[in-house]
């Protein structure tokens, strides 16, 4: 039963991390709009949450130090997504690649979808619950 | 936890904002500044900025890593009733592009207000998240 839970929850859970760490993405692109050289970064996010969903990713692998320790399945080691290098629309001249108008656009767009995620884990424990008391 | 990584990103970006801002009142205050602390005229001084991993190796917040002093030429002014007049009666005065300055602090007070944007917009999606299941 504790494993349903986890599964009802996990996609969403997911989401949420991977959305985190985007958030995280966009807020250090905003950060260094003046910092010559700096390269803006973002996620896939779709290919990201397959391979989260998958266990597969840049996982972190558990130390077996004695026999009869496992390794979680699946998701549970799946990490963030890897960054990628956004494509430049108009270059500056010190080699900074953020486009503040998408960054921000792009910042908004992630935060709403956090809070959406949210709702929808919200209402998802709000079923379990009324599950559980009837 | 990605989000309160934002708040680190974010923080570090208003510092260094604030520090430019300083260097940019310094030198509008000094504009005229025909004489400094160690009897030269002044230079106009510029912050220079560099991304520094933050977190979680992918994202990077900013750092002030000096400030430099602009090496361009000073302006000679002629007026020979100057007690600081040289022999030919010019004055040298601060190399500080006051037309300069002031975009760099619009600039720079734009950048600020994004990253207070952003510092706003984190704390916001933390708090929702800290009241999941209620």
């Amino acid at each position: 039963m504790a494993n349903s839970i986890d599964d009802a929850l996990r996609f969403h859970a997911d989401a949420l991390n991977l959305r985190a760490f985007r958030q995280e993405l966009l807020a250090a692109n905003i950060a260094n709009a003046d910092t010559p050289g700096y390269q803006a970064r973002d996620i896939d996010f779709r290919k990201s949450l397959q391979e989260a969903m998958a266990g597969r990713g840049p996982s972190v692998q558990l130390a077996q130090t004695a026999r009869g320790h496992v390794q979680p399945s699946g998701a549970a080691a799946a990490g963030p997504g890897t960054p990628l290098y956004r494509n430049v629309v108009q270059a500056s001249l010190d080699g900074n690649t953020v486009d503040m108008d998408v960054e921000r656009a792009q910042f908004a767009e992630n935060a709403i979808r956090y809070e959406a995620n949210l709702t929808f884990i919200n209402s998802q424990l709000k079923a379990l619950l009324a599950a559980i008391q009837g | 936890m990605p989000i309160s990584n934002v708040f680190d990103i974010a923080g570090s970006a208003l510092t260094a904002q604030s520090h430019r801002l300083n260097t940019v009142a310094s030198n509008l205050a000094n504009a005229d500044s025909v004489a400094g602390p160690d009897g030269k005229p002044y230079r106009a001084k510029q912050v220079v900025f560099s991304a520094v991993p933050m977190g979680e190796a992918a994202a990077s917040g900013v750092r002030v890593t000096g400030i430099v002093e602009d090496p361009s030429p000073m302006k000679q002014v002629h007026d020979p009733r100057h007690p600081l007049a040289d022999s030919k009666g010019y004055v040298t005065m601060p190399n500080v592009n006051v037309v300069e300055e002031m975009v760099n602090m619009i600039s720079a007070s734009r950048s600020y207000q994004n990253n207070v944007e952003v510092l706003n917009t984190a704390k916001t999606l933390l708090l929702k998240t800290l009241t999941l299941g209620q």
